[in-house]
């Protein structure tokens, strides 16, 4: 019985992706398991696995190819001295595939139902019969919305608020096709998935989230004094070996702030102001073609050290494409640092539906007034950016006040 | 030494507070409930339930007086009104038993007396005074506390209840004996259902509204559906009316009024005075707080927060639609986000609202001219009961249900039915509503037959010029 694989939704925000690499090849066996190829999708790179023993039949969609929608037959695994048809059936959902293969099948169909099933699994989009009517009528991909209704259903407030967001980001490219260009010579590179998705989510904030920004000097001597301190307690190797950075040591600061302040640990929605227990703490991390944030969830409950070994674990497996969606969807509260470019200060974009996110800059040593007397210390500007609708000026400078006592004498991060 | 400190006490044990008791324990939050009075509010004591089990009697006191119309004969029927009201109480006092034990069940401790805030937030808690024959009795604390202490009627000045001839609902549910002559002043569900019930029960009923038209929340056709129906009955309803001082003397009260232009003088035996509710916002340690009161209503955010944090309102005290579906779906919806849940405010358009009177009376979401008010190009749909089989054989042809669509996007903004059992169908519109189903669900459902839910399918087709019945 002849089995199409379909591009998978890896993702609640995938609509499509791109076949990055065929690991196997027209005829070879396969059982159970193997990765058959790696898909790259918006932000990560994922691998598919077969669900069933046979042959692999035929490659419908060559490697390399871009945009392929979900659901779409990419590939056809057949029983072993089963004839491959040509290409994909009509209609996956009556396999008339069945016809074309020999009478040897006369095993149970189930099996290929179910794997049907399996692979539309997590594709299916959960939508009330009237938001499907609007998105249709006004031409709005339900896969690009968020649902707010019970178990993430997509409502009308969802169609209605993604309706109301301005189209300038879909019409971009077209106005600049036509923009003058610069005489010299220059190459066009296709986009990456994952660049779509950082213009469409960026612009996005941009157009939609009042931002406003608050800065302030935090004094970091404190923080990198216990950090050497803890460092040394660290054995030389083995399990229990770390080495806090002082990026590890700020995201359990911000998540502290949070707890202090908990009002910035929020989302803004139409009818509501959600309030989150829980710190998540999403991290920038810079890749090569891009960027993608890791959280860090509940970090205002872990300990330094399992912040920084998790940070690790997860920078490593971000700039390996191999991060599973729910280690960079959903957290509450952004941290950007590019103090390790030497930055003297920059201001992030929020990334939502969190409601604020902080920009780190280089910690320099300069003089520092404090009562008539000038002294040295290590300082480095802070910028922390802030969705207006979600929480106010002085709320804002409240919480980088929290942040600042809490770095400046870090010993609460250790309790 | 019993516990004193909680994750969340409420105050009050109506339908929004014990509601918020049981879903506090479900979710393993520690929880108390301070009451003065009864388990079970106004609602299962002096409002929903009591005046449900007088108008069952209502009802079979009318029906038999019309057997005739099915066929039957019998002589001298008769009731003893003291044994009907006895019922009504006997009703009441058996649910009320029955929260008390819900709340034993889910280990619930109620303190038994006022509860008041009591000082500010320290430490992530705050004190809740218990006070009992006006003495305080215990101290409590919790990190919550969520205000469900209700509301009561309103007192228009010189219509306050005297004992004798004037009563609020609360008189008007324990009446010594049947009034011959009563006037009920206010038209809304509580003064409508009176209406009924005394009328049904043998009373000369005047019905008196200062609004064009009586129920003037529902939509106006209903209204209008109403009056006739209540007209044939024998109420008298005066609408637009406005009233002058009572003249009580030692066996009656004389009612002047004005109505269209009119002037009249009202006799009566007794009064009603159903003229809308007010919160229960004092003595709860409102003042000092950042907690604000708007028109006696604590002011809350949509997810029942008020101006301090920790402190929720539920329910009536935190203002209309005055429902106990309501107030217990505010509860679970403020417990649930206190235990971090994901919750989803109310959105009144989805509320369902019903009046008992005969014929009742039950709507949900934007009437007519309300969802034309709002933008909407609406699409209408009728249907009459005399169209429906089962309610000719029920021998209850007054009705109308009536449905109003988006013209655009096919979602149904509100229904509105006047009928038999009609309270007991609304919520297959509340559902629609609520899953956001369009015509195109509805018309593809299969309504049992015969059952006067029919009319509700012919009601969505008629919108679409497709009604098969009619």
């Amino acid at each position: 019985m002849a089995i199409e694989i379909l591009m998978p939704a890896l993702s609640p925000t995938m609509t499509e992706g791109k076949i990055a690499r065929w690991l196997k090849k027209e005829g070879d066996a396969v059982s159970n398991g193997d990765v058959l190829a790696e898909i790259e999708t918006d932000k990560a790179t994922m691998e598919v696995e077969a669900i069933e023993d046979g042959i692999f039949g035929r490659i419908l969609v060559p490697e390399g190819t871009e945009g392929v929608a979900v659901n779409t037959p990419i590939a056809i695994v057949v029983e072993e001295g089963e004839a491959v048809p040509d290409a994909a059936a009509p209609s996956p959902a009556s396999a008339p595939a069945v016809a074309s293969a020999p009478v040897v099948t006369a095993s149970v169909p189930a099996p290929a139902a179910t794997t049907q099933q399996a692979t539309h699994r997590g594709s299916r989009i959960v939508a009330s019969p009237l938001a499907r009517r609007i998105a249709l009528a006004k031409g709005i991909d339900l896969s690009s919305i968020k649902g707010t209704g019970p178990h993430g259903r997509i409502v009308k407030r969802d169609v209605d608020a993604a309706g109301t967001r301005p189209a300038t980001v879909a019409q971009q490219p077209r106005t600049q096709a036509t923009a003058p260009q610069p005489t010299g010579a220059s190459r066009t590179v296709p986009h990456t998935t994952m660049r779509k998705v950082i213009a469409r989510r960026l612009s996005e904030s941009k157009a939609t989230i009042p931002h406003f920004y608050v800065s302030m000097d935090v004094e970091l001597d404190a923080l990198m004094a216990l950090r050497s301190q803890l460092n040394a307690l660290s054995s030389d190797e083995g399990q229990d070996a770390f080495k806090l950075s002082v990026n590890d040591m700020l995201i359990k600061a911000a998540a502290l702030a949070l707890k202090q302040v908990p009002e910035v640990n929020a989302s803004f929605t139409e009818d509501a102001m959600i309030l989150h227990e829980d710190a998540d703490i999403s991290v920038a991390v810079s890749l090569d073609d891009g960027l993608i944030t890791p959280i860090v969830r509940a970090a205002e409950r872990k300990s330094l050290k399992q912040i920084s070994q998790e940070a690790k674990s997860l920078v490593s497996r971000a700039r390996a494409g191999k991060l599973k969606p729910e280690e960079f969807q959903g957290g509450t509260f952004s941290i950007s640092n590019m103090g390790m470019f030497g930055v003297k200060e920059f201001a992030a974009i929020v990334n939502p539906p969190q409601a604020a996110i902080l920009a780190i800059a280089a910690g320099k040593r300069q003089p520092v007034v404090s009562g008539d007397d000038i002294r040295i210390a290590t300082v480095m500007t802070v910028t922390l950016s802030v969705d207006h609708r979600a929480v106010d000026g002085a709320m804002a400078a409240k919480w980088l006040s929290a942040f600042r006592s809490i770095v400046q004498a870090p010993l609460a991060l250790v309790l | 030494m019993s516990q004193t400190d909680f994750d969340v006490i409420v105050i009050g044990g109506g339908p929004g507070g014990y509601v918020a008791a049981l879903r506090a324990a479900q979710l393993k939050l520690s929880v108390a409930v301070v009451e003065a009075r009864h388990l079970g509010g106004i609602c299962l004591n002096w409002g929903c339930i009591p005046t449900k089990a007088l108008l069952r009697a209502s009802e079979i006191n009318h029906l038999l007086h019309d057997l005739p119309a099915y066929g039957f004969k019998a002589e001298g029927v008769s009731f003893d009104f003291k044994k009907i009201v006895g019922r009504s109480r006997a009703v009441s006092k058996q649910l009320s038993a029955g929260v008390a034990h819900l709340l034993k069940k889910a280990r619930v401790p109620v303190f038994d007396g006022y509860g008041k805030l009591d000082g500010a937030l320290a430490n992530g808690r705050r004190k809740v005074l218990v006070t009992r024959d006006g003495a305080p009795a215990t101290t409590l604390s919790a990190r919550h506390v969520i205000l469900a202490t209700g509301a009561r009627a309103r007192r228009l000045p010189g219509l306050e209840p005297d004992g004798k001839f004037v009563w609020s609902y609360k008189e008007a549910l324990v009446p010594e004996d049947m009034p011959k002559r009563l006037v009920v002043i206010g038209s809304g569900a509580i003064g409508t259902e009176f209406a009924s019930f005394y009328r049904n029960m043998g009373a000369d009923v005047t019905l008196v509204e200062v609004a064009e038209r009586i129920l003037p929340v529902e939509d106006e056709e209903i209204s209008q559906l109403a009056r006739k129906a209540f007209e044939k009955q024998g109420i008298r309803v005066l609408t637009g009316a406005t009233l002058g001082p009572l003249r009580k003397t030692e066996t009656e009260v004389n009612i002047p009024v004005t109505y269209n232009g009119k002037t009249d003088t009202l006799v009566a035996d007794r009064v009603i005075s159903a003229v809308g509710i007010v919160g229960n916002v004092e003595n709860i340690g409102l003042e000092g707080t950042k907690i604000q009161v708007d028109r006696t209503h604590v002011v809350t955010d949509a997810l029942c927060r008020t101006g301090e944090p920790g402190v929720y309102a539920i329910g009536d005290v935190a203002g209309a639609p005055w429902l106990a579906h309501k107030a217990s779906h505010e509860a679970v919806m403020c417990v649930e986000a206190i235990a971090g849940r994901t919750v989803h405010p109310i959105d009144p358009t989805k509320v369902p609202g019903c009046t008992y009177c005969r014929p009742q009376i039950a709507s949900v979401g934007y009437t007519e001219a309300k969802a034309k008010e709002a933008g909407y190009t609406v699409r209408v749909g009728r249907f009459p009961l005399l169209a429906n089989g089962k309610a000719l054989a029920m021998g209850e042809p007054d009705g109308l249900v009536k449905t109003v669509f988006d013209a655009q996007t096919g979602e149904l903004l509100g229904a509105h039915m006047i009928g038999a059992e009609v309270t007991e169908m609304i919520q297959g519109y509340v559902i629609a509503r609520t899953g956001e189903l369009t015509e195109a669900e509805l018309a593809e459902t299969i309504f049992p037959h015969p059952t006067i839910s029919e009319s509700m399918h012919e009601a969505v087709l008629a919108a679409y010029d497709g009604a098969l019945h009619f």
